[in-house]
């Protein structure tokens, strides 16, 4: 079982959350002119480390909020977690 | 090679079985190799197999990190099947059943194969209407289906939950009569002896540490027993198929999960089929040993562990003791984790590279080792050829652009949640 600390409510269960994946995509700019291959890295392309991977998790079972996680990908081991707004 | 039968096991019991051929060599890698497999799992020792069969190309180094067939050709659950609707996907399991069907005759080697079909159970009026459409879909691709009413499954899977309290009531199920079983080690031993009789060098505890590319073309990999010449390449590392990409500068539409799987104590024969449950993710079929084999989701974030989480587990038997009770009462034996490579559309993916003769095998998610004999197969005649064969153009990576994906589960791009 994982203990993840959500930013807003501290330490909670692994059953609390779901995951949302890779946190380093970032949608292409709105209104802006991109190839159908910048799209296709948007859509399809994730980081895939083995090792320290920086991951957004949503705190679904209590405050709700979305938020971003460094844990690496072999022990499970959480390094830190952070609002969206802050970088890892 | 020895050949193995009622006549050999009889001779040789004569001398208190010491006189068998070992199975495969131990040879130490040759300076260069016409074609070099990275991974020897069942995908890489079908694929080395196959080059040497329908290719004639016997001059093949497998290397593997570990020991052949420690992956997740012995992590899975052992089923075979080809129950798929969309074209790409059932032509191409399918051609990969006819070839399992006759694999130990073929390897010399009892793989014990067992048609013994696979049951999806459906839970309301709407899915078995999904289903008879994918049944239908099937048989316009001449691969068996039929679609069962709640009478004959009461028959057939009497201990399934058929009483009117179940949470997820059984309203019927699609069956493939010729799905079912294989022995997941003896495929790869199999494969791997044959292989070996062949002239193909099986190479374990050997790393491939990194690759020499000048001009777009490959010269030769780096390994951890040093640095091997070859003009191609094929990987078949599944879960480790980014890291392995990222040391040539690809990224892949891939993200790796871990996938558990476990089993129970051994008891009577009390299951015939390999079910699966509807209304959720959860799989499990008898083992010869009496051991109830059972799977599900992926625990749900990005994992190279090769060992899983409870909570999972725990979601999964859940879903289990909800089709059939009685599991409750049994105790588990064992559990484990596989890496798997949950591709973008949950296709697999067979191609070839922007480097010449650098061939990608992967993104088989959580259905790998059905495909065995197939992936083998059609990987072989991509490497031979240096062109995809028609069973697997539409396995390529360039779908990710043109938007063909093969989306078998209607769910398009997402996160691997499991």
């Amino acid at each position: 079982m994982l203990e993840i600390k959500c930013p807003y409510c501290g330490k909670r269960s692994q059953n609390e959350f779901s995951y949302g994946g890779d946190a380093k995509v970032k949608r292409p700019e709105l209104g802006k002119e991109i190839s159908d291959k910048e799209w296709d890295e948007f859509v399809y392309l994730r980081d895939n480390p083995r090792g320290k991977h920086s991951e957004l998790w949503h705190h679904v079972a209590g405050c709700r909020q979305w938020f971003k996680v460094s844990r690496d990908t072999v022990t499970h081991k959480i390094f830190e977690t952070i609002k969206l707004n802050e970088e890892l | 090679m020895q050949k193995y039968s009622i006549f050999s096991l009889i001779k040789n019991a004569f001398y208190d079985h010491q006189n068998w051929d070992v199975v495969w060599r131990d040879p130490e890698p040759k300076k260069e190799y016409e074609v070099a497999i990275v991974g020897g799992g069942g995908h890489g020792l079908a694929t080395a197999y196959y080059l040497a069969k329908e290719h004639k190309i016997t001059n093949i180094a497998i290397l593997e990190k570990g020991w052949i067939g420690g992956g997740n050709v012995g992590r899975n659950t052992t089923i075979l099947r080809s129950n798929y609707m969309w074209d790409p996907n059932g032509l191409f399991y399918e051609y990969g059943m006819k070839l399992w069907e006759n694999l130990s005759q073929e390897l010399n080697y009892n793989v014990m194969y067992s048609p013994r079909g696979i049951i999806n159970l459906a839970h309301s009026d709407a899915q078995l209407n999904v289903y008879s459409r994918r049944g239908n879909s099937m048989r316009l691709n001449g691969i068996d289906a039929e679609m069962l009413g709640r009478k004959e499954l009461k028959k057939m899977i009497p201990f399934a939950d058929f009483s009117s309290s179940a949470r997820f009531p059984i309203f019927g199920g699609l069956m493939q009569p010729r799905g079912g079983t294989a022995r997941h080690d003896a495929v790869a031993w199999g494969y791997a002896r044959k292989a070996d009789s062949m002239g193909v060098d099986i190479i374990q505890h050997c790393e491939v540490t990194g690759f020499d590319i000048h001009n777009g073309k490959i010269e030769g990999v780096q390994t951890s027993k040093g640095n091997i010449k070859t003009k191609k390449v094929g990987l078949c590392v599944a879960g480790s198929t980014s890291l392995l990409a990222e040391k040539f500068n690809m990224k892949l539409p891939i993200e790796t999960h871990v996938l558990q799987a476990c089993v129970s104590e051994p008891v009577k024969p009390f299951l015939d089929h390999v079910v699966t449950f509807g209304a959720g993710h959860f799989y499990c079929s008898q083992s010869d040993k009496g051991e109830m084999v059972m799977g599900g989701d992926l625990d749900g974030y990005n994992s190279y562990a090769q060992r899983g989480n409870l909570p999972t587990l725990q979601h999964v038997l859940s879903e289990g003791v909800a089709m059939f009770p009685n599991l409750s009462r049994l105790k588990m034996l064992r559990t484990w984790g596989g890496i798997v490579d949950m591709s973008m559309d949950g296709s697999p993916i067979i191609d070839k590279t922007h480097i010449n003769g650098l061939y990608l095998n992967c993104g088989w998610c959580y259905g790998g080792f059905k495909a065995t004999p197939a992936s083998g197969w059609t990987f072989a005649y991509t490497i031979a050829q240096d062109q995809v064969h028609e069973l697997n153009s539409k396995f390529n990576l360039n779908r990710f652009n043109t938007g063909h994906l093969i989306d078998e589960k209607g769910t398009a791009t997402k996160v691997w949640l499991g």
